[in-house]
């Protein structure tokens, strides 16, 4: 093993049928770095940290841990945590009906008896020795996402870990959440830890990485020190190609020249999901936003739109001819289409095949006596499998087995086969590698130079000033300002959303 | 692409027909007399086939007509209907407070057909009542349903005001037995009308994409412009129309009812036969036909059992087994292991 390393992996190998998800795959974590893992969805990454985790059996190759003589037998989960490996996921896997102390310490014990109080006083200088702001007696479902993932770091970092994987462990939290957690994994840095850090955003690799691996269709293209590998260069090794049209994609398309026609109006529009009733219109081929930090109510908004939240006022006009939404077919109906926020929860029919998820909201809008032939169905999957180029093994694959970005594209499909005059995207960007993320924004300005209205919500302000002619602004459930054209800018971005009354 | 589709389904439909095959292969080896089918004349002189293979299916659509509702109603809902017994009461009993009445002669008071659609209308009611428990009050399937299953019996009794109306009119008969000219029994053909309405239903309209789309993801299914509310009530329903027809069956056995003993038990063999047909109880996909061998199967065991004289008491016991065997190797660790083992094999070989 290398000098001061406490994890190598030498070799990994592991196949799925018809897929090579690793191929011979090398890592390196050293005591006390922050050690990033980049790569597109499917190159490997989720697969490398499964095998570390005993999650996946490999099917080749090595793992050295520090201290321990010969390879490490790692077959679950179990093996990992003795062996000091922890993880924590995007998905918090605490159980938010106990309280802090409790899930610090369950499944951990080996005495019959708990000592509820010694329990409780360890687990609150565990975490005051954090900093993290959570008293142990306290319910885990009262603290915030971030603290959640704090008190589930704490957790892994008590049982004594050497390696401490974050699979995306910010994708849920704001800003402000995550320079705390980034706190956080600096201070286990100084401590010795060894940190796998699993995330899309390119900005907090290079907030807090020391090292960088990059993985590519299961192979290892390199591992880089952080200053040498500025991220452009960073962008092309993922993609493995040079990027030279990431800030330049809006000029590439031709903006849509056409009649101006308002094609969705809506005055006082409000919804039982708490927002302040707004005034929102969309012309012909326009592309516009809602920003604003996350829980300002940009989601909501949409939402009502499509009448996915319950809308209890408010007129909405199509073309200029007044109509009455109430539920999502109506919207569908009326030509409007919404891919939401939360692909799980709201987007994908898991165990339904990639070919059912793209044809159901065309059936529904179709209608219940007549269903698409196998034949017809087929040709829609095909037809948006290749020109999204959806990487699936066939269009019977469950969806759920797909890597997010392709389930993405697939919701996207399903929403592009309904043929919409306005297309209402909430975060289509998320969690989803960065060639993937170029490719939709393209898609985006493409439609809307054919003529599709477009309202694009993401989280990343530069993704939206690349794609949106005109930006609503919100916070605090409300909006707050509208810029457009030379207002467009970062700064002013900002400003509208942090300011006061406009 | 479509052959491996093919190939999937079937292997879902492979767990029952493998469950058939052992069934039939311990009967053939302890005594082959069980396959023995005999013609022979009933009572009324007419041609009609005996033997066990006959009881299987005589009395397996029976479960196999519930099946299908059944099916439905765990793929939409994700839980199971334990009042189906109780419905099958109720309807039995509209259909004879119908057709007889009360201190009638025996006589028929109307068409049999006006009797079996008046049971159709209640058992429907009755199913969208489980359905509205279900669907819009979000209360568990099996607890929902558990109402019926206390109240059934007793509104069945109260329907003929705890009267037992006896029909004496012979064609009443050949719903639970035979036509006269025709050597098999008469359920087996509704249950094979009823599968064919079924498919036919499957394949021109998109309730099988709705049910498993609003199984798996209710919400998800609402925003494609589904009300997945709508969907699970009429799973309820249809399964209320399911139970109407095996109320004609049961009633027309008899030419009478017993209100507590009438189906008895009938809901744990729907169930069953939906598990053994390897769908899953907790909703999402399904498929119907693998549900209807799974209830032929159960019939075949519950016939062999009784052929080895095996009381009725102690026949729940004998299921269980089989439903521990079935819940045991259906397990997703229990599958991984098996095909890693078959895997090897492959290797080797």
């Amino acid at each position: 093993m290398k000098k001061n390393a406490v994890l190598e992996m030498k070799g990994i190998v592991k196949t799925f049928p018809g897929v090579k998800a690793l191929q011979g795959v090398d890592f390196t974590l050293c005591k006390g770095e922050i050690h990033a893992l980049m790569g597109e969805n499917g190159a490997g990454k989720s697969t490398l940290i499964k095998v570390l985790t005993g999650v996946y059996e490999k099917d080749g190759g090595e793992i050295f841990l520090d201290g321990l003589e010969k390879a490490a037998v790692i077959k679950s989960p179990q093996d990992a945590q003795n062996l000091g490996i922890s993880t924590v996921y995007q998905e918090i896997t605490l159980c938010p009906n106990l309280t802090v102390a409790e899930n610090m310490y369950i499944g951990r014990g080996k005495d019959v008896l708990t000592n509820w109080k010694k329990m409780n006083a360890e687990a609150d200088k565990i975490l005051e020795n954090l900093g993290i702001p959570a008293k142990a007696a306290q319910q885990l479902s009262d603290c915030s996402i971030a603290i959640q993932q704090m008190v589930a770091i704490a957790r892994a970092v008590d049982m004594d870990c050497k390696v401490l994987i974050l699979d995306e462990p910010t994708s849920s939290l704001d800003e402000s959440e995550v320079e705390k957690l980034f706190g956080l994994m600096r201070d286990l840095r100084s401590r010795g830890v060894g940190i796998i850090f699993v995330t899309h955003f390119l900005d907090q690799v290079y907030e807090v990485c020391d090292k960088i691996t990059v993985l590519r269709d299961g192979q290892l293209v390199g591992e880089y020190v952080i200053e040498e590998l500025p991220r452009v260069k960073l962008v092309a090794k993922m993609l493995g190609k040079e990027l030279d049209d990431m800030e330049e994609i809006k000029d590439e398309n031709q903006i849509y020249h056409g009649d101006e026609e308002v094609v969705f109006e809506a005055e006082g529009l409000q919804s039982d999901a708490g927002i302040k009733p707004f005034d929102f219109h969309i012309k012909k081929g326009e592309v516009n936003g809602f920003t604003g930090l996350l829980g300002s109510g940009r989601s909501e908004c949409v939402r009502a739109i499509f009448c996915a939240d319950k809308v209890i006022g408010g007129k909405v006009k199509m073309k200029g001819r007044e109509v009455k939404l109430t539920k999502p077919l109506d919207a569908m109906k009326n030509g409007i289409a919404y891919l939401p926020e939360d692909r799980k929860i709201d987007g994908i029919v898991g165990d339904l095949s990639v070919r059912d998820n793209i044809i159901l909201a065309a059936q529904v809008l179709r209608g219940f006596f007549k269903p698409f032939s196998r034949a017809e169905a087929n040709a829609f999957a095909d037809e948006y499998i290749k020109l999204l180029e959806v990487k699936t093994a066939s269009a019977d694959t469950p969806i759920k087995s797909l890597s997010g970005g392709n389930q993405q594209k697939v919701i996207l499909g399903r929403w592009l086969l309904t043929h919409p005059e306005y297309l209402i995207l909430d975060e289509p960007t998320r969690g989803i590698d960065i060639g993937t993320k170029i490719e939709i924004q393209k898609l985006v300005l493409k439609l809307a130079s054919e003529g599709m209205s477009v309202t694009f919500i993401s989280s990343e302000t530069d993704e939206m000033l690349r794609t949106c002619s005109r930006l609503v602004v919100m916070r605090d459930r409300k909006v707050v300002g509208e810029l457009s054209g030379a207002d467009l800018t970062q700064a002013k971005v900002m400003e509208t959303i942090a300011g006061g009354e406009m | 692409m479509i052959k491996k589709n093919s190939l999937f389904a079937s292997r879902q439909i492979f767990i029952p027909i493998a469950a058939l095959v052992l069934l039939a292969l311990f009967n053939l080896i302890l005594d082959p007399s069980f396959f023995k089918i005999t013609l022979g004349h009933n009572s009324t002189g007419d041609p009609v086939l005996t033997g066990y293979l006959m009881t299987i299916l005589d009395y397996g659509s029976e479960v196999a007509i519930l099946a299908i509702g059944m099916t439905l109603v765990t793929a939409a809902s994700g839980g199971q209907d334990i009042s189906v017994g109780a419905a099958v009461a109720i309807a039995g009993s509209v259909i004879l407070r119908v057709l007889v009445g009360l201190g009638g002669d025996g006589s028929l008071q109307a068409p049999i057909i006006v009797g079996f659609l008046a049971a159709c209308v209640v058992a429907m009611l009755f199913g969208a009542f489980n359905g509205v428990l279900v669907a819009v009050f979000n209360i568990q399937p099996m607890v929902a349903t558990l109402i019926l299953y206390t109240a059934g019996r007793s509104i069945a009794a109260w329907i003929n005001n705890n009267e037992l109306p006896i029909i004496t009119e012979p064609t009443f008969t050949y719903f639970g037995g035979f036509i006269p000219g025709i050597p098999i029994p008469t359920p087996f053909f509704l249950a094979v009308v009823c599968i064919i309405l079924t498919m036919l239903a499957l394949k021109f309209t998109t309730l099988g994409l709705y049910t498993q789309a609003v199984g798996i993801n209710a919400s998800s299914s609402r925003l494609n412009g589904l009300n997945p509310t709508f969907i699970k009530w009429l799973s309820f329903v249809i399964l209320g129309l399911c139970v109407a027809v095996v109320g004609l069956i049961k009633t027309s056995r008899l030419s009478t009812i017993n209100y507590s003993v009438i189906a008895k038990d009938i809901e744990m063999d729907a169930i069953l036969a939906v598990a053994l047909g390897g769908n899953v109880l907790s909703g999402g996909k399904f498929n119907i036909m693998a549900s209807i061998i799974g209830a032929y199967v159960i019939q075949f065991l519950t016939t062999t059992l009784y052929k080895f004289n095996v009381s009725s008491d102690a026949l729940p016991a004998y299921k269980a087994i089989v439903v521990i065997l079935l819940v045991v190797f259906s397990a997703p660790t229990v599958k991984d292991k098996l095909l890693k083992v078959m895997k090897k094999q492959k290797g080797v070989s």
